[in-house]
């Protein structure tokens, strides 16, 4: 479904007039299948968020491509409903101004569906990421972290895109909320049959929700290995990684 | 001996009244290491800061903290601050908020250090580098001439550790040291931390939610929920047979991500430390 090649991201180093340029991320290629669940994992600085803003086509690579369903996702019409997006940070993820029911509708705002239905679908999708009708009125600054990603989630899947980019989307949330919300994505992932592609630093969520994971360093692909496979890692650099969890 | 004794501490907001942390009572032997643990907007910080005199100034506070036969509620600012730094040290979560940002990091050890010390400026450069490269700290100098948003989050994290272990404080409060950090780092910043312990033979208050680095670290352990201790006992005994519901329910949710991983690794090849 997503066809990742050779991808190449420099960014400006030091003023705007500066001709020096960091390298990011080298050579990335992967490809990613509908419905399958993929883990982006590494240290911070090894590029993982900027290969997501990639994929989300909020940035354009310097090289290469990357198509969704055979477009680019470069073109805003090649990547509609097709691919939707939680962060990290979740203060900044809803306008404050609107309310939780305001934040799910704006996506639909495109989709041909009466006010009525769009509404229905708003108390549908609440239920189903955990939250009750009385969240529909209240503004975020009135919810927790954890009930904000849950908006967030239930935003993420308004639009029915059949695939959803997390960047560490439950790192700030602490370990009960953060067991909940993986367990909130696991059901819907079978519910909807959605597919995600999982950016984080912590192996062990990965492990528990992906399919496969991609380990990157300092912006090159280090190894690509399904979940079940991970406890035979073959590069150096993964070995290290997996002996230092502290668990 | 208890080194810190914390009775009937109570924070509570002066303008709306509300009560944040409600009579919560424990001691900090000699020596060992207190890990505070529950979910976030339980009070665990709020409690660390208390024990510093660190709240902001619309909270309140009241209950005795006896440290070394003192009772730090009843000293004014100035004193309180001559025991900041030497005697009750504090690491927090967020390097980047931690440090100046508008000077360099040597700016900011430096003055620390002449509080407490007569050092001249060459000897002080020199502790400095010796303590940095005991954390594994590379380029020492480098570092000291930089800024704080020049430097990762993990080094931040170490060069506080590196000016506790000049300070040789006698109680270390760390607040969330390990949370905003990934798996590299957070494994090389816990292992300071143990080496820390061993260095000065310090007591530490260790606050955090993840169970992981506290069972490393911690001797007892005290669960607190929306204000209030609801248990605290040895790591052994609270993470093996907790008494009480919530402790049971914090343990198993990071039971179940350790299961799996652990599953996945074939139950092998996970050093312990």
């Amino acid at each position: 479904m997503l066809t990742v090649e050779g991808v190449y991201k420099t960014y400006r180093k030091g003023g705007i007039f500066s001709r020096e340029r960091q390298h990011i991320l080298q050579d990335i290629s992967f490809e990613y299948k509908e419905g399958e669940c993929l883990g982006i994992i590494g240290e911070s600085g090894s590029g993982k968020s900027t290969l997501g803003r990639l994929l989300l086509g909020i940035e354009k690579p310097d090289r290469g491509t990357i198509l969704l369903q055979g477009e680019s996702v470069e073109k805003k019409g090649g990547r509609r409903g097709r691919i939707s997006a939680v962060f990290q940070d979740y203060t900044s993820s809803i306008n404050p101004y609107f309310t939780v029911e305001q934040a799910i509708l704006e996506p639909l705002t495109l989709q041909p569906d009466g006010l009525e239905a769009k509404r229905d679908k708003v108390g549908r999708l609440l239920r189903q990421v955990g939250l009750d009708s009385s969240f529909r009125s209240k503004y975020p600054h009135e919810l927790s972290g954890g009930q904000i990603q849950r908006v967030c989630i239930a935003r993420a899947v308004a639009t029915e895109s059949p695939c959803i980019l997390l960047d560490e989307a439950i790192s700030s949330l602490d370990g009960s909320v953060q067991m909940q919300v993986l367990e909130l994505l696991k059901e819907l992932k079978d519910s909807f049959r959605l597919g995600y592609l999982f950016i984080t630093h912590d192996i062990q969520s990965a492990a528990y929700l992906c399919d496969r994971v991609l380990i990157l360093r300092s912006g090159q692909i280090e190894e690509i290995v399904d979940i079940k496979e991970l406890k035979n890692v073959q590069s150096p650099y993964a070995q290290k990684l997996l002996r230092m969890m502290i668990t | 001996m208890n080194l810190l004794e914390v009775r009937n501490l109570r924070v509570w907001d002066g303008r709306g009244g509300s009560v944040l942390v409600s009579d919560s009572s424990f001691q900090l032997k000699k020596g060992s290491c207190l890990a505070i643990i529950g979910e976030s907007g339980s009070g665990k910080s709020l409690t660390c800061r208390a024990i510093m005199g660190l709240n902001r100034r619309g909270l309140l506070q009241s209950g005795k903290i006896r440290f070394k036969g003192v009772d730090l509620n009843e000293l004014d600012e100035r004193e309180m601050r001559s025991r900041r730094g030497k005697q009750l040290y504090m690491i927090l979560q967020n390097g980047m908020r931690a440090f100046d940002p508008s000077s360099v990091i040597g700016v900011h050890l430096r003055e620390t250090l002449a509080r407490h010390y007569h050092w001249n400026k060459s000897e002080t450069t020199e502790k400095l580098r010796q303590a940095m490269q005991s954390v594994r700290l590379q380029d020492p100098i480098g570092i000291l001439n930089k800024y704080p948003h020049q430097l990762s989050g993990g080094m931040l994290q170490r060069v506080m550790i590196a000016l506790a272990l000049l300070l040789e404080p006698d109680v270390i409060l760390a607040d969330e040291p390990t949370t905003a950090l990934d798996t590299v780092s957070k494994f090389e910043v816990v292992e300071q931390f143990i080496q820390l312990r061993e260095r000065t033979g310090c007591s530490m208050i260790f606050v955090s939610h993840e169970l992981g680095v506290v069972k490393k670290l911690a001797d007892e352990v005290m669960v607190m929920r929306a204000g209030s201790v609801i248990e605290s006992g040895t790591a052994a005994a609270i993470f093996s047979n907790a008494r009480h519901e919530y402790t049971r329910y914090l343990t198993s949710s990071q039971r179940k991500l350790n299961d799996r991983f652990q599953e996945l690794m074939g139950g092998a090849g996970i050093a312990d430390r």
